[in-house]
């Protein structure tokens, strides 16, 4: 992945490797917010604003003060913490600068901190030895690949209010089918890139 | 002592399948039974740990902060855990891989610190915590079991279903994953109102 393009990262975080239906990151807001469309749409862009910072602000982190100071082992406390104080700071200036924009992602800020998806794309980040330009593109990209699968997956939970569900299968466990379908789905773009 | 704060994870309040916390893992290593088993126990230590350490600390604490705290003494836990996994068991830490560091953003960790550990003594915490942590181990490796015998015909890597049978491949496959949880909390449901009504 090393010298992979940037086009190539982006289909493939988006498409092939899809954070939340083939890599199995952010399972808990996948199945937790994605009753209605619209908050599945508000936890999508709360978590690529966030997603996208943090891959960044880890990037920064890893290369510029725990590898010159051969602190690596110190990567997950290091990273969480980063992760929990920039929700807490994004919450802050979003209050103060767009309140607007803070009314409609509200909610959803501060459970992004316990989302495993920010904290894995950005050891994903390390592993996979990406640049920084590199490591902004995956993280979009992992960022709307997550979005896409929660609104869609939102669109069609939204249908299932009206449909005459078995009773031992109400609730979570035709969510969990429905999720294996469209999983069988995204695997179908394997080999795409 | 009270041996109720042991029993209610294993399956009253089984946090796999009666909370549903901690699903990332669930779905994620549950290809087989042994890297089931190996994750179970492998959050079980880190739970075991940060309630006590919880509960300790639980008086020195601020209120204010205590979310960032849990998440600091976690985080320490997970990393020692590596550490340890990856000297002693290097085959299993590498299967596991990317899900090890991440037992940090596991919800049952922080959910039982926050609703358990913080409020009680350290004896209950880390009964509680080691019942919900087996309560999740159990559900993990009987996921990995079903998922690795009707993927491969195999359990723990012993054959069972012999030569003759097909694999479904498709079953330790991402879609697998989700399509076996759907399933077996449907039966869970079946088994819950069936006993439900027997109460009445």
């Amino acid at each position: 992945m090393e010298n992979a393009s940037l086009f190539v990262i982006l289909v493939s975080s988006i498409l092939v490797n899809n954070f939340v239906l083939s890599r199995f990151l952010g399972i808990c807001p996948f199945l937790g917010v994605s009753k209605q469309v619209d908050t599945a749409i508000g936890m999508g862009l709360a978590v690529t604003f966030v997603m996208t910072l943090s891959g960044i602000f880890t990037y920064f982190i890893q290369y510029f003060v725990l590898v010159p100071l051969h602190l690596e082992y110190l990567q997950t406390i290091a990273f969480i913490l980063v992760i929990a104080s920039l929700v807490q700071f994004v919450e802050i200036v979003l209050q103060k600068t767009s309140p607007t924009l803070y009314q409609a992602l509200g909610v959803f800020l501060p459970l992004i901190t316990t989302n495993c998806a920010v904290l894995g794309l950005a050891l994903l980040n390390i592993q996979y030895k990406l640049n920084l330009i590199q490591t902004v593109v995956h993280s979009v990209g992992g960022a709307l690949g997550f979005s896409l699968a929660i609104i869609l997956f939102a669109g069609i939970r939204e249908k299932q209010v009206i449909a005459d569900v078995p009773l031992p299968f109400q609730g979570f466990p035709i969510a969990l089918i429905t999720a294996s379908l469209m999983s069988i789905a995204f695997l179908g773009f394997t080999g795409l890139v | 002592m009270n041996l109720k704060h042991l029993t209610n994870g294993l399956i009253k309040e089984n946090p796999t399948f009666y909370q549903l916390l901690g699903m990332c893992p669930t779905l994620a290593v549950t290809t087989s039974a042994q890297n089931g088993l190996g994750m179970g126990l492998a959050t079980t230590a880190v739970l075991v740990g940060s309630n006590a350490m919880i509960s300790i600390l639980r008086k020195i604490i601020p209120n204010k902060i205590r979310i960032p705290a849990f998440v600091v003494v976690i985080a320490a836990f997970v990393t020692i855990v590596g550490m340890v996994m990856e000297g002693f068991v290097p085959a299993l830490y590498k299967s596991l891989g990317l899900f090890i560091p991440l037992i940090v953003v596991n919800c049952i960790i922080l959910a039982r610190a926050e609703s358990f550990a913080f409020k009680n003594g350290v004896g209950p915490s880390v009964l509680d915590g080691v019942g919900m942590g087996l309560g999740f181990t159990w559900a993990l490796v009987l996921l990995g079991m079903i998922r690795e015998l009707l993927g491969t015909g195999m359990i723990f890597g012993i054959s069972v279903l012999g030569a003759a049978y097909k694999p479904a491949i498709i079953m330790i496959l991402p879609p697998g994953g989700f399509l076996t949880l759907g399933l077996v909390l449907a039966v869970y449901s079946v088994i819950k109102s069936k006993k439900a009504a027997a109460g009445q």
